[in-house]
């Protein structure tokens, strides 16, 4: 399953639907400069540009719109929003099978992309200039058979635990490299403190599952082929002594009572709240909650720290971490359209582009999948902690970046599990019956 | 004077284009794997997998909980408002309009207004509660509670409905049968049970018809108050569809609607062939 935090700031989406103004300026006979990697386009094009109506998705797709825009004022780039979670990916699959997509599109990579069949319906983008310049990961998860179909947007995340720094130093604690040690520190928050020491959301169902999928990299070490016999229908949740230990993690702190105790009506903005302000310590989270961080609670920014979901073995400890969205071309895009589409492609795959969001973000939330991009100096404590387990090389792609299967479901069931309405055993044997569907509608072989 | 049958013609265009077609081209799409892309015969593999679904149980569990209940509700809650409003009391017309007014709200802003009303800590509820000693639950967010607190909203926002049939079914009782029955000496009791209740019967029929089929497919305000949650505990069949059409399985969601359609059938129609036969003639 995948994450997409679905914030209905429906204000800011219609905002964003009024069209950017058009600087038409020099018009027809400008010259625009740069490494155009399609034809040069010279006449007055529009890009439509169809993106999430998730606040920074928004801000960042207005920010590099307008920094292009500057060096090729003939082409306007005009946002357009969809409803984030399953609600939005019905609209891109409706649109893309239509032909009605916007000239180019923002997309999850990995596992979601496979889904749109990105063969019949994405131009391959390997044989431009831009290619050459991304990550090698990144290239993977935005790859279908041998074609590369998207650059990347913003950062790659990790998921893991995100702490409040001044409760752990005034009570002493270490950041925990096993599970044990982890339970360990909550049972002494939950004694010396009120603070709840595990910050759950369940009222937004998709913050549940990190607990099992930023385990990801612990399955891995114990389990290095687990992905391919996942794949091949070989190796499950339930019967993996490795797989199954997020599920088990999950309900252990669900029955030790460790949980803040509005944990079933809280939701995502709850948690970044409370993890900033030492309401709770830890929340289980994807980094980019870093950025709702640095923007809703700036004077607490550097009292939230980082580290990676610990396993059972401190020696292979490290970060599971999810590939940057990407942008798309729909196959319905050509001509002029078509060539200007590639160059604001090359733009956002470029030094540049990574500027023109790290200003509209205020602060990235990870590594770049871009040659030439680098990390501002002054990044939240939580980013450098992060950074640590790219530079040591510690890191593992979470599952959906190296499987197409995955169920639909898994947030219901790890809100189930995290709730005591269902075992750990009976919820992992329940995903892995959600997940043929998937398999099946993708034709997998040996489902 | 026949008219010539081809001025049949415009509307069974439109009914065939609108309805007709749609109708075959879904029970055809129900026996394929489909993802709007392209489309792969798989014969009843769909209404195996759908019947195979583990959050299905639970669905038609739900389904079966909910549409009777408030179905009886709002046949018992909808006579009772219905005889006070047709009595002679203060303020009535004004009384029926806030009775109806429910039924005109969109269902959605409904379930979002009560989502925030249940709030198991901010919502006004049980603050109301808590202002009295009583530690409220957590409507929405207790299992064994949520898909009830569902059914109260909707049987609050329905029951006005009921309430107007049984409106015009009451006042359409001659009132001589029921002056007849108290000179015959009958308490108020006997006059409503063995006089009113027997000639109301067409209301009856029709607000249990009418809510049984809206409560059997109900969808939006489940949808807007819990999306079938905490989990999949107040799933009903059509939030069950409606994931697996958000999935992208679309040739399993529309089997899915296909076994929908039959249930609803299967439990509607005789039903209302078993009410229309005991409706008494006088």
């Amino acid at each position: 399953m995948t994450l997409r935090p679905t914030t209905g700031h429906r204000l800011l989406a219609v905002a964003a639907l009024t069209p950017l103004v058009v600087l038409a300026g020099c018009g027809g006979d400008s010259d625009p400069e740069g490494a155009g990697s399609g034809e040069e386009v010279t006449e007055e094009v529009d890009v439509s540009f169809l993106v999430s109506n998730s606040e920074s998705e928004v801000q960042t797709a207005e920010a590099l719109a307008e920094a292009f825009n500057e060096e090729h004022p003939n082409i306007t780039v005009t946002i357009e929003t969809r409803p984030g979670g399953s609600e939005g990916d019905n609209i891109v699959k409706t649109r893309l099978a239509t032909g009605d997509m916007t000239d180019i599109f923002l997309y999850n990579s990995g596992s979601l992309l496979q889904a749109l069949n990105p063969e019949q319906t994405l131009t391959p983008l390997g044989d431009q200039e831009f290619a050459g310049r991304l990550d090698d990961a990144f290239v993977q998860s935005a790859s279908s058979g041998d074609n590369l179909y998207g650059v990347p947007w913003r950062t790659a995340m990790g998921g893991g635990i995100l702490y409040h720094i001044p409760t752990y130093e005034e009570l002493g604690l270490e950041i925990p490299l096993t599970w044990e040690e982890f339970m360990e520190n909550n049972r002494v928050i939950a004694e010396e403190t009120d603070k709840a020491p595990v910050i759950q959301t369940y009222e937004e169902t998709w913050t549940s599952q990190l607990f099992v999928l930023a385990d990801f990299h612990n399955v891995l070490a114990e389990e290095p082929d687990f992905a391919e016999q996942y794949t091949a229908n070989e190796a499950k949740y339930a019967t993996s002594d490795a797989a199954i230990r997020g599920f088990e993690h999950l309900e252990q702190v669900h029955e030790e009572g460790l949980q803040n105790e509005d944990f079933a009506s809280a939701g995502y903005a709850d948690g970044v709240r409370m993890v900033a302000t030492g309401e709770g310590v830890h929340y289980p989270m994807i980094t980019q909650a870093i950025g709702e961080i640095t923007a809703n609670h700036p004077e607490q920014a550097n009292d939230v720290g980082f580290f990676a979901q610990p396993g059972d073995d401190p020696d292979s400890n490290g970060l599971t971490v999810w590939s940057p969205h990407a942008v798309y071309l729909p196959q319905s895009t050509e001509g002029a359209d078509r060539d200007a589409a590639l160059m604001f492609m090359d733009f956002v795959a470029s030094p540049a582009g990574c500027e023109a969001q790290t200003e509209a973000l205020g602060q990235p939330s990870g590594p770049f999948a871009v040659e030439g991009c680098t990390l501002p100096d002054d990044v939240p404590q939580a980013v450098k902690d992060m950074q640590i387990y790219f530079d040591e090389g510690r890191t593992s792609p979470a599952l959906e970046f190296l499987s197409p299967v995955k169920g639909p479901a898994l947030e219901q069931i790890t809100v189930e599990v995290g709730s005591g309405i269902r075992s750990a055993e009976d919820g992992a044997a329940l995903y892995d019956e959600d997940v043929r569907k998937q398999a099946q509608q993708l034709g997998l072989e040996g489902w | 004077m026949a008219y010539p049958a081809w001025f049949y013609l415009p509307a069974a265009v439109v009914y065939g284009v609108l309805f007709i077609a749609p109708t075959f081209a879904s029970f055809y799409f129900s026996l394929t794997r489909w993802s709007l892309f392209d489309q792969e015969f798989i014969g009843f593999g769909n209404f195996v997998q759908f019947f195979q679904e583990p959050a299905l149980v639970t669905g038609l569990t739900n389904t079966l909980i909910y549409g009777p209940i408030t179905s009886v509700a709002k046949v018992v809650l909808g006579l009772l408002l219905a005889l006070l409003l047709t009595s002679q009391i203060q303020g009535r017309g004004w009384l029926r309009s806030v009775v109806f007014f429910p039924v005109l709200v969109s269902t959605i802003g409904v379930g979002i207004m009560f989502q925030a009303l249940m709030d198991p800590r901010d919502g006004a509820i049980n603050r109301m509660l808590g202002v009295v000693g009583i530690n409220g639950p957590g409507w929405l967010t207790n299992p064994d509670l949520a898909l009830y607190s569902v059914a109260l909203v909707d049987v609050w926002k329905g029951v006005g409905l009921a309430t107007v049939i049984y409106i015009a079914g009451l006042v359409s009782i001659p009132r001589e049968y029921i002056e007849a029955a108290a000179v015959d000496g009958a308490s108020a009791w006997q006059r409503f049970w063995h006089v009113t209740v027997p000639l109301v019967r067409p209301a009856t029929n029709t607000v249990i018809i009418l809510s049984l089929i809206g409560g059997l497919r109900t969808f939006d305000l489940i949808w807007a108050m819990t999306r079938g949650g905490p989990g999949f505990t107040s799933d009903v069949i059509a939030s069950v569809i409606y994931k697996q059409y958000q999935a992208g399985f679309y040739g399993l969601s529309t089997a899915g609607n296909v076994v929908l359609f039959v249930i609803v059938s299967a439990i509607v129609v005789p039903l209302a062939w078993w009410l229309n036969r005991r409706q008494v003639e006088y």
